[in-house]
């Protein structure tokens, strides 16, 4: 069965004064319908650039390209701009992490809400009101009716997101990609716009790209995972597989950093090192100067994605079981 | 995976050569060709003022009484002895406008100076003072912005009396609430960042917070505001001095040139041209080069 | 231990103008905090946005005086007025911010930035100054060159280290961390904890971590005070409260978190409804609307913080809630 998204060899470069940037390298991605896919990563390591990307949310001065960029059959790459802001506005929706500043301070929660329904939906305005008084019932904002007059700065941030998120499937998507839509939240609303989200995304049989720094957030809500690094697609797996027995050196560094993973009070395991920037990208593998496996050949070569009979890794030497690479001396 | 010992040592520096923020800023500058004309020609202005004893082939004020309204060296009846001609009592205008760059630039100097500091401590004090000292300093620069400018400038030459001088006191008060305004907008929304509590922390008194923690960090649309604020002065004074309240003949100043000798723009067009035209080229190069300053400092404010 | 740190029923209250003519609401953004910290402790300040922790921060760094109530500092209250008091308990705390891109000063070098709590505050010489500067820089992990740079030549992780540095050159007895790795990719957070971890051993500083981190607060946390609209609801040693909490908005905190699961993925029982106005707190117990243990006593009665299994809370039904858990 062909994926509702299919994305090879996605590379998106910047010009900055400083040189090019190459923020998405060669990255593959898979979503098939009714899938969570999760997308985790740090800062740098391209996992919201690639999806602005799909988008077409990157400014000028960002080149994009891809060997596949398909959704649901149709090749984006042969659209002219207008015809794929017509199939993405309404096929795909996408959220962001700060829910107050990503709606237009100037215009009501209802207008917004409407204007996206009148784009794509057309209908009556009668009937556009009433979809969006259904809508906003459906994310949970107590009573609609009078929040459709309210503006941004009125709501709380809580509230905020739910109408993105209610704007965002207004039109009936396919696919919901949402970049880190939690982050910015309280610990106890994070929970409800999750519950929301993954309440929504069964009801709809939605696909989701959950885009996200937290480890655990994923592990709860996504059947698939991809780990960034750098701007390249690291690993990717199911998601239970990923917790239990990560195979890149990156991942398991990242899981083993977490202090839920450390007793209290005892030193925390880190990576040294930073996230390369534009000087200083390694010949070899990107990981390699902070891995602490990492062999001559890591630093002289770039590790391919590399199959086994989980999923698939960027390294010559993942881990195994144990958690040590497989082909070295313990 | 530990740190060794406290310093993380694999740690990859930034690699290009450290840039302060000036350095940045001048290759942005650099990219805008405008800009860069601008500058070149003030610079260029910059030195004909230094250099106008040796550059000016005649004194300003001397009159050459066989010499009336000679026309410039390229048209019939000039002489290569005064390349842009005399005016009505024989001087020579290339001279004049040589000396007159001096005097441009001194006056664009001091306005600004007197403008630019006396706003920013009214600004900076606004904005930290809060309160009725906020108040009254804010109103007090809405009633003078209220006020035509060059009206409200006839109106203090007049009280103090035409002159050269004067008319620069009266330009500087004038362009004083633009930059009163802009400090204190910088400054208030400086003060909402972590660092100048940081510096509260620190035990930073309120002096060194104004001049030291947060100026320095308002300076961007103060600089560009300055270097507009320069030909605005220029400008100003030229009016000025065209009404006859600025600088007194026989002073060399662009306006009260223009002013003497509107009524010979049919007969002898280059006595009116040629300082209308020194007027129009450096306020346009201010102008490119203001436009070039700020576009070059936006990047780093939005970084 | 010695107490480096004492607040008595610490109260801050703002007024916000309603229009010209109506009179001002009084919002209560820290009502009643009191707690004691020993050198060498670490006391976390918990809560979500709206409860109070920023503001409590602000004032245990005297930023800003206290409405009502006592801060003590070494045993000094704050409210001194002699200079070289003032200059002594300025010292004594220094805080780290939250944001590493807005808490150091872009226009000044790092050299500067570091140098300036020893230009205020004391007579060292140039020379000792920026000795002193280099012998932190590196005791923070910096390499040499940093003191000539600017800010925005670092990454986040480093310009925490120099905010850290920053807060320790004037040898203070308390650091208020306002949620210092909330900003830092996960790797780097563990760098700085481990900093700061460090450096209270080696220098047996005392910590007020303002945070709304849980996993982090239970590293590195002895203590944890939970806030809830400006007043504490629950108080006590961290192993315990994570353990066995006592208030209902505890366990909702920590009920919410997201924890790493595979296989068989529990549900969370999330929170309903939101932090309600702090211009209207609701009569009683501020938490009663959201709370599932919530009674009719519960809507009259403000609860007062009381002892209960070791810890304090405020909670007219902790025996409940601590039951609910078994």
């Amino acid at each position: 069965m062909p994926a509702l998204l299919e994305i090879r060899g996605l590379t998106v470069e910047f010009a900055t004064s400083r040189g090019t940037l190459r923020a998405v390298d060669h990255v593959d991605m898979d979503v098939a319908e009714g899938e969570v896919l999760g997308v985790v990563g740090e800062s740098g390591s391209g996992k919201s650039v690639s999806m602005l990307a799909l988008m077409g949310l990157l400014g000028s001065n960002a080149k994009l390209t891809a060997d596949r960029l398909a959704f649901a059959g149709t090749d984006l790459l042969t659209l002219t701009p207008r015809q794929r802001r017509k199939l993405v506005g309404k096929d795909v929706a996408m959220i962001f992490q700060e829910p107050t500043t990503s709606l237009n301070p100037c215009f009501t929660v209802g207008f917004q809400i409407v204007e996206a329904l009148k784009e794509h939906m057309g209908g009556t305005r009668k009937w556009r009101r009433d979809r969006a008084v259904e809508l906003l019932t459906l994310v949970g904002i107590p009573d609609p009716g009078a929040r459709l007059n309210a503006f941004p700065h009125q709501l709380s941030g809580g509230m905020n997101q739910r109408v993105m998120i209610a704007m965002a499937i207004a039109c009936q998507p396919r696919l919901l990609i949402a970049d880190e839509p939690t982050t910015a939240l309280d610990v106890t609303i994070q929970a409800q716009i999750l519950e929301l989200l993954t309440r929504l995304q069964r009801q709809h049989n939605m696909a989701m790209v959950l885009i996200t720094h937290d480890m655990a957030v994923v592990s709860e809500t996504a059947q698939r995972v991809q780990v960034m690094y750098a701007g390249q697609l690291v690993e990717t797996r199911s998601a239970d597989e990923l917790f239990t027995r990560p195979r890149h050196p990156y991942t398991a560094a990242l899981l083993s950093s977490l202090p839920e993973h450390a007793e209290r009070r005892a030193r925390l395991a880190t990576i040294p090192g930073l996230v390369p920037g534009i000087g200083d990208r390694p010949v070899g593998c990107l990981f390699s100067p902070r891995c602490a496996y990492a062999t001559d050949r890591c630093r002289g070569e770039r590790p391919a994605l590399y199959r086994d009979p989980e999923g698939l890794a960027r390294c010559f030497y993942p881990l195994d079981d144990s958690g040590r690479p497989e082909g070295v001396a313990a | 995976m530990s740190e060794a010992a406290a310093t993380p040592t694999p740690q990859t520096e930034p690699v290009s050569a450290p840039l302060t923020p000036a350095r940045e800023v001048w290759l942005h500058f650099r990219q805008n060709k405008g800009a860069m004309v601008g500058m070149y020609f003030i610079v260029c202005l910059v030195l004909t003022a230094i250099l106008a004893d040796v550059l000016a082939p005649h004194s300003p004020i001397v009159q050459f009484r066989e010499a009336l309204l000679v026309p410039p060296a390229w048209q019939e009846g000039g002489s290569w002895r005064f390349i842009l001609g005399t005016d009505d009592i024989g001087r020579d205008i290339l001279s004049r406008l040589i000396y007159g760059a001096r005097l441009s630039m001194i006056i664009g100097f001091i306005v600004v100076f007197l403008s630019l500091g006396f706003g920013v401590v009214l600004g900076l004090t606004a904005a930290f003072a809060r309160g009725t000292v906020e108040i009254l300093i804010m109103r007090l620069m809405d009633i003078m912005l209220a006020l035509p400018s060059l009206l409200l400038a006839i109106v203090i030459v007049a009280i103090l009396g035409p002159g050269l001088f004067n008319a620069m006191i009266a330009v500087s008060i004038v362009s004083l609430p633009h930059f009163t305004r802009l400090a204190r907008a910088s400054a208030m929304s400086e003060l909402t960042r972590e660092y100048v509590s940081s510096a509260r922390i620190a035990g930073a008194g309120t002096l060194r917070l104004m001049f030291r923690t947060v100026l320095p960090n308002c300076m961007a649309p103060l600089i560009v505001q300055a270097t507009l604020g320069f030909s605005n002065a220029i400008l100003d004074a030229a009016a000025l001095g065209f009404l006859g309240l600025g600088a007194q003949p026989p002073t060399p100043e662009w306006g009260t040139m223009l002013a003497g000798s509107l009524q010979f723009v049919q007969r002898a067009w280059w006595v009116v041209t040629f300082p209308g035209l020194a007027i129009l080229l450096t306020v346009l190069a201010f102008n490119l080069m203001g436009d070039g300053l700020r576009d070059a400092l936006d990047p780093k404010l939005k970084r | 231990m010695t107490v480096v740190m004492e607040a008595k029923g610490v109260r801050r209250y703002y007024e916000v103008r309603k229009g010209m003519l109506a009179k001002p609401a009084v919002v209560r953004a820290v009502d009643g905090v009191s707690f004691t910290l020993e050198a060498g402790k670490t006391l976390a300040i918990v809560g979500e946005s709206g409860c109070g922790k920023s503001s409590l921060a602000r004032v245990l760094a005297m930023l800003e005086q206290p409405t009502d109530g006592e801060l003590l500092i070494d045993g000094l209250p704050t409210l001194a007025q002699e200079p070289d008091r003032r200059v002594k308990l300025r010292r004594a705390v220094q805080m780290v911010f939250q944001n590493p891109y807005g808490s150091l000063n872009p226009r000044h070098t790092v050299g500067r930035i570091l140098e300036e709590p020893l230009e205020i505050n004391t007579d060292l010489s140039r020379e000792a100054r920026a000795e002193a500067a280099r012998a932190i820089l590196a005791r923070v992990g910096l390499r040499p060159e940093a003191y000539g740079r600017y800010p925005h030549m670092f990454s986040g992780g480093q310009r925490q280290r120099i905010a850290i540095a920053r807060a320790l050159m004037l040898n203070p007895r308390v650091v208020i961390a306002d949620e210092p790795v909330s900003a830092l990719d996960i790797s780097i957070q563990g760098q700085i904890l481990n900093l700061l971890m460090d450096l209270q051993d080696e220098l047996q500083l005392a910590y007020i971590f303002v945070s709304h981190d849980l996993g982090v607060v239970h590293h590195i946390a002895d203590e944890v005070m939970v806030m809830y609209l400006g007043r504490p609801v629950e108080h006590g040693e961290t192993s315990l409260l994570f353990d066995r909490p006592a208030h209902p908005y505890t366990r909702a905190l920590l009920g919410s978190r997201p924890r790493i699961q595979t296989g068989d993925k529990t549900p969370r029982k999330t929170l309903s409804g939101e932090l309600p106005s702090p211009l209207r707190p609701p009569p009683g117990c501020a938490f009663h609307q959201r709370c599932t243990f919530a009674t009719e006593l519960c809507t009259r009665d403000r609860p007062e913080l009381r002892q209960v299994e070791g810890r304090a809370v405020a909670c007219h039904h902790a025996e409940t809630v601590l039951a609910a858990a078994a």
